[in-house]
């Protein structure tokens, strides 16, 4: 199933996609076109942990002069940073690069503290698609990535849907591309990952529990183009869907 | 009755005088190549809150931790501070301020959070930082590289605080260092006590 929340006049709701429309929970079936998009995700208790991957394919490594992390480059978001599907984000004035991340995305599903990799599959949730901005320019080597290039509000759009995990039958074997203005700048497979979904939750679990709701962004293949105003940017994942932005200049 | 942050807690590096001027020399080798020009913030996730009274739990490969003693600003609605909260940022100590520090402060347990909000002024905070009934360390907030004001502009220009979120001032340098079997309490006139037992993880 894929599961969405979106407003739909007035009201913030839950929806899953039937035969190309989205099923509201109010019992409403209407056009993908007609709602507002959220991040698909429920919301939860407690403050939202999002990590996310650098460097995690080893082209995008090369691609920016790195050899391939020895072991996972992460860093935090706070949730302000999230944006729903077919919403803009910002690119300050004055910047000179800006470039989108098409990223495989694990929503957890179940507290998980010292998971072995044979059983991670079992603590998620689901999947769907993240497009993890990163503004170059604010680069700098304390804490890199540091928050200023990747922790802009609106800056990392997620979704259109949340896909259940059963759905996906081998999400390390997903083609993703993005287009910018509808030219492919960006593809490649989740296959190329130097450190795997299982691996991840392993990792993390090893020293911080996980909580249903939390996210893993896992990086992002080479292939990355600077985005202008008006840029329209899908970023898409094979069986997870395309998730639509537009960079807006203010 | 516990508190605890509804939002995002960030950290901030390098906001203490003394911690700042101790890596001065240094900020223009390699890896850092250039002082910061913004706030180097860090995120202490959810999985760290741990409240007053609490244990921290040590993993069999950390064999001490750094006390961070702060006062984090509780935002309140429409970018106000609602208030003020006494904190124990407690790290693993790291030498590379390279990579973000997430398997460093974002351990179980690594965020011990004072009992409530208060409305004080945050450059009239002291805290002591006792171990063992010792007292190690007094940290101040009356010269901060940025004061509250300015941190909290500087933080604006690129990202939005919002209700719930916490923002930490920044711990001192020489933090002090303890170990499992040790009690931590962090004591400040005009935000309260916090204190925390450091135990070996069980295996």
């Amino acid at each position: 199933m894929k599961h969405a929340r979106v407003i739909h006049q007035g009201s913030v709701q839950r929806a899953i996609e039937r035969d190309g429309q989205l099923l509201l929970a109010d019992g409403q079936l209407v056009p993908l076109e007609a709602v507002t998009w959220l991040p698909p995700l429920e919301p939860v208790p407690r403050p939202r942990t999002i990590l996310a991957l650098g460097l995690n394919y080893a082209d995008h490594a090369r691609e920016l002069a790195f050899k391939a992390p020895e072991e996972p480059l992460v860093f935090l978001k706070g949730e302000r940073a999230l944006n729903g599907h077919r919403q803009a984000t910002r690119r300050p004035a004055g910047v000179e690069f800006m470039h989108y991340e098409c990223e495989l995305t694990v929503v957890i599903g179940r507290t998980a503290k010292k998971v072995r990799r044979d059983d991670a599959w079992d603590f998620i949730a689901g999947y769907t698609v993240a497009n993890d901005y990163a503004i170059r320019d604010y680069l700098e080597n304390w804490y890199r990535p540091n928050l200023r290039v990747k922790n802009r509000d609106g800056a990392t759009p997620l979704g259109p849907f949340l896909v259940d995990r059963g759905d996906v039958p081998d999400p390390m074997a997903l083609a993703l591309r993005t287009t910018v203005n509808g030219q492919v700048t960006q593809s490649g497979n989740t296959k190329d990952m130097i450190f795997d979904v299982p691996f991840l939750i392993e990792y993390f679990s090893s020293f911080m529990t996980l909580q249903p709701g939390d996210l893993i962004l896992t990086g992002t293949p080479d292939g990355v183009v600077d985005c202008r105003p008006g840029d329209v940017v899908v970023t898409e994942i094979e069986g997870l869907g395309a998730l639509m932005n537009t960079i807006s200049s203010t | 009755m516990t508190w605890l942050p509804a939002g995002t807690v960030y950290g901030t590096l390098l906001n203490q005088r003394s911690e700042y001027e101790a890596l001065a020399p240094h900020m223009h080798d390699a890896p850092y190549k250039a002082p910061p020009r913004a706030p180097v913030l860090y995120v202490k996730t959810a999985n760290t809150f741990n409240p007053d009274g609490g244990a921290i739990a040590l993993p069999a490969q950390v064999p001490e931790v750094e006390v961070g003693a702060t006062v984090g600003l509780v935002m309140g609605a429409a970018g106000q501070v609602q208030g003020c909260v006494l904190l124990n940022d407690v790290s693993v100590p790291h030498a590379s301020l390279f990579r973000p520090p997430v398997k460093f402060k974002c351990l179980d347990g690594f965020l011990g959070i004072g009992s409530g909000v208060r409305n004080v002024d945050p450059a009239s905070v002291q805290i002591e930082v006792r171990v063992n009934g010792d007292l190690r360390q007094t940290v101040r907030f009356d010269a901060l590289v940025r004061d509250p004001g300015q941190l909290l502009a500087a933080v604006g220009e690129f990202m939005t605080l919002g209700e719930g979120d916490v923002l930490m001032l920044g711990c001192d340098a020489a933090r002090p260092r303890a170990r499992a079997g040790d009690r931590i309490e962090l004591r400040s006139a005009a935000l309260g006590r916090l204190g925390h037992t450091l135990v070996a993880e069980a295996a």
